[in-house]
């Protein structure tokens, strides 16, 4: 299936042992370089020209003019702008305790994937320039001793190389002793990178993309009402009951926004038709834009402060031409970090909606509550075919909250599994919650050209679904995010599951709820079957008249 | 008398970049922008919680507990015992001494010999950890190495060659009142003055800005409230202002 080794899984107590380092395993030459054209348009330089042949990609031959100079420029705006990267890199104590906390670093034994060293590839060069004690020791020529490094072109190859190698989970983060968030560093990183003609092809073509239609996957108005409409029939032959889809129905009480994989990508298109059955039952009024058809946003995975808020104000203006009320999202990581976390400071303040309810608001704060409140008729034992366990977003999980508590996050997705399922198991306690591994394909990775990263850094979580595939009989892993459900349905048959033991959380309420007017399986089959008849007495009817008009014709002929 | 004034004056100098130093770095990250939301949750909602948090955070290294509880022991015996042997050096320079100055005295010593094992520990992890081999530079066991030959010469001088105590007072005194005064000429203790003056000298200039760092540690020092109240950088609010996209498309007059 590849020409790299697949990491080995056992399932024995669904912990991978921390490997020892083995320098250089994934030097390459990163993901695909952006072309001047993607640049363009997010206000990055493109006075660069591309290599030929894909192999010389990332090697750096795109550098800009200048690109040193350009690069520790951009290195100083960005430091004296996030206070974050200026704190993180002065106060790193490189005591180690991250360094056997990465998804990447476990998966690929590479040292550069421990994120103090990943940070150090971006710190190393700060200290050469922007702190006395590189300056000093780089001017005696022994810049090393402070752990400080000139900037060449193998230090931006590694840059590009090994900050396309991060996911910016922030699972190093949480055991920092000082709260250092490699997030922060890389995102810095390929900010700077953006600046230098090495952006990052995967990113910049999809915000591209949505800049001019209005979703990652460049699905026009007319493609979207089309899937839409599909959906809704696939709804009413499953169910009989006419639940909508709406699409910039103008007046409407909420505005979903939902990652556009969910329009068309399994298992994401479940979870979708799970929001509709939610929403119809609820009696809630609702509707989609085509203007802002998508929930993810890209950059805040290049780090672009600017192209990030770019994209959050098309939500900002769907809301307010559609007049909705609320604004929600629906099941996608990142996402749902951007909006709980940033939306209000980017594309806010959010005064002309219903301060009622929180903006934005996740649409496991509306189901949760509502499975609870039995507001919501459910048959858990349409679900008795499978045994769950529950996949937390590194986004949702580190970097945001759902309900009004902290951990809220972890609370309400595990309460509405157990509202619709029987059966339900977690995994090992150090590979959930706010200590969940990545599916190993967030943060702007999720390209076929890293396949080899994407595959090595699921690993920790693949051996705890092994345990708990083995010792606890799991069938099913649910998740919340766009990214995660397509990372595990393309990597999880490296690790021998299938792929469609991916489910979105959504998919299960769909498949458990009972929609009034529902009508039971024997009267959908008695449905078909009428309607099967009718079609076959159609057909008779036609072919009679056909056979009668030949004969008719046939004696013409012979007259 | 020359080596109190040498000494004299490395004091000054060392106190003057120790203080201007880690004052400007302070001023540094407090004047720079946080322009979102990013503390690492599940995070506190109110102020309180935030206090609570960074409480927990720097006097009983939380993080750290969960991520490594060696590292966690080697850390809490070396950072606690060098506070115990701070504090008992303040009787080197106040007169009168206060009770709490007093009460530590006895711990003080034992704190010593805790404090270089302490630091042996860390230097012995940055040896034989292939990972923490990888990522320690040579400045990284520098400066572990001055703080155990710190520990050492002043436990030389507790144990195996005394120095004149009233002597060294009258120094630090003197220092305070500007006022020379001479410095015994022992060799352990010019070492262990030399060192700690070292110490202060680098401290702006290194990895030691952890201790003030972390108290501007956004991912610990932010409340989780942003869907509630809304969180703008002055330079990410003139986008707003300005009605522009980009940065480079900012009025800079204004």
């Amino acid at each position: 299936m590849a020409d790299y080794d697949i990491p080995k899984i056992t399932g024995e107590d669904g912990i991978v042992d921390i490997p020892n380092l083995q320098p250089d395993a994934m030097k390459g030459h990163g993901p695909w370089v952006s072309k001047p054209e993607f640049q363009e348009d997010m206000h990055f330089p493109t006075d660069f020209t591309m290599p030929e042949n894909v192999e010389n990609y990332g090697d750096a031959s795109t550098l800009v003019e200048n690109w040193k100079e350009r690069a520790l420029d951009k290195m100083g705006d960005l430091k004296s702008r996030y206070r974050s990267l200026q704190v993180f890199l002065d106060i790193c104590v490189k005591c180690g305790a991250c360094t056997d906390k990465c998804h990447y670093y476990i998966g690929t034994t590479d040292p550069k994937n421990m994120p103090v060293a990943r940070q150090d590839l971006l710190r190393k060069v700060y200290r050469r320039y922007f702190t006395f004690a590189g300056k000093f020791f780089g001017k005696m020529g022994m810049p090393g001793f402070v752990g400080a490094a000139e900037l060449t072109e193998d230090v931006v190859k590694d840059w590009y190389n090994y900050y396309h190698q991060c996911s910016q989970c922030r699972r190093c983060s949480v055991f920092c002793p000082y709260g250092i968030d490699t997030a922060e560093i890389s995102m810095a990183a390929r900010e700077i990178l953006d600046h230098i003609g090495m952006g990052q092809k995967y990113c910049t073509e999809i915000m591209g993309k949505l800049n001019k239609i209005g979703n990652n996957l460049g699905l026009p108005e007319a493609a979207l009402a089309d899937t839409l409409e599909g959906l809704e029939e696939d709804i009413f032959d499953d169910t009989g009951v006419d639940v909508k889809l709406p699409l910039d129905k103008k007046g409407s009480d909420i505005l979903l926004i939902t990652p556009s994989a969910d329009f068309f990508a399994e298992p994401h298109v479940d979870g979708l038709m799970g929001y509709a059955k939610v929403f119809h039952e609820l009696g809630l009024d609702w509707t989609l834009s085509s203007y802002a058809s998508e929930g993810a946003n890209f950059g805040m995975f290049i780090g672009s402060y600017e192209n990030m808020r770019r994209i959050s104000l098309r939500i900002r203006k769907a809301a307010q031409d559609l007049g909705v009320k609320r604004i929600v999202f629906g099941e996608c990581g990142h996402a749902w970090r951007v909006a709980y976390s940033f939306l209000n400071t980017l594309a806010g303040p959010f005064d002309f909606l219903d301060q009622n309810y929180p903006v934005p608001q996740h649409v496991l704060e509306i189901t949760e509550p509502a499975l609870a409140a039995g507001k919501l008729n459910i048959d858990k034992s349409q679900n008795d075919d499978k045994v769950l366990t529950f996949h937390d977003s590194c986004n949702i999980a580190r970097g945001s909250r759902m309900g009004d508590k902290p951990g809220g996050q972890f609370v309400l997705p595990r309460n509405v599994i157990k509202a619709v399922c029987n059966n339900y198991v977690d995994m090992p306690a150090d590979t959930i919650h706010d200590a969940t591994y990545c599916c190993g394909g967030g943060g702007g990775i999720l390209t076929d050209d890293l396949m080899e990263i994407r595959v090595k850094g699921a690993q920790p979580r693949m051996e705890a679904l092994k345990h708990v595939t083995d010792q606890h009989q799991v069938t099913h892993m649910a998740a919340i995010c766009a990214i995660c459900k397509s990372q595990f349905t393309k990597v999880v048959p490296y690790y021998g599951f299938t792929m469609d033991m991916i489910v979105s959380v959504h998919q299960l309420v769909s498949n458990a709820i009972v929609l009034k007017g529902q009508l039971t399986e024997e009267e959908i089959e008695a449905r078909d079957a009428e309607e099967e008849a009718e079609r076959i007495a159609a057909k008779e009817a036609r072919e009679k008249a056909a056979a009668e008009k030949a004969e008719k014709e046939s004696k013409d002929s012979a007259n | 008398m020359v080596i109190g004034v040498i000494y004299a004056v490395l004091f000054w100098t060392a106190t003057i970049v120790l203080v201007l130093g880690v004052a400007n770095k302070i001023r540094i990250y407090a004047k720079t922008p946080a322009p979102l939301k990013i503390p690492t949750t599940p995070a506190p909602v109110t102020q309180s919680g935030v206090f609570l948090r960074m409480f927990q955070e720097v006097f009983l290294f939380k993080s750290l507990f969960r991520a490594d509880k060696l590292l966690w022991i080697l850390g809490m015996l070396f950072h606690y015992t060098m506070l115990i042997i701070v504090l008992r050096h303040f009787r080197y320079v106040q007169d009168p001494v206060w009770g709490v100055i007093q009460f530590v005295q006895p711990f003080g010593i034992y704190a010593g010999f805790l404090f270089v094992i302490g630091l042996l520990g860390l230097m012995a992890r940055r040896v034989f950890i292939d990972r923490i081999r990888y990522i320690t530079s040579p400045s990284d066991i520098a400066m572990l190495l001055l703080l155990i030959l710190i520990g050492v010469s002043g436990l030389m001088m507790q144990f195996v060659s005394p120095t004149n105590i009233i002597m060294v007072k009258a120094f630090f005194r003197g220092l305070i009142a500007f006022d020379w005064q001479p410095l015994p000429a022992d060799v352990p203790l010019l070492i262990h003055l030399g060192l700690v003056a070292t110490l202060m000298l680098i401290f702006p200039i290194s990895k030691l800005l952890h201790a003030p760092g972390i108290f501007f540690s956004p991912t610990r020092n932010q409340i989780d409230n942003p869907r509630e109240k809304r969180h703008v950088s002055a330079w990410a609010a003139e986008l707003d202002k300005q009605g522009k996209t980009y940065l480079d498309e900012l009025d800079q007059g204004k």
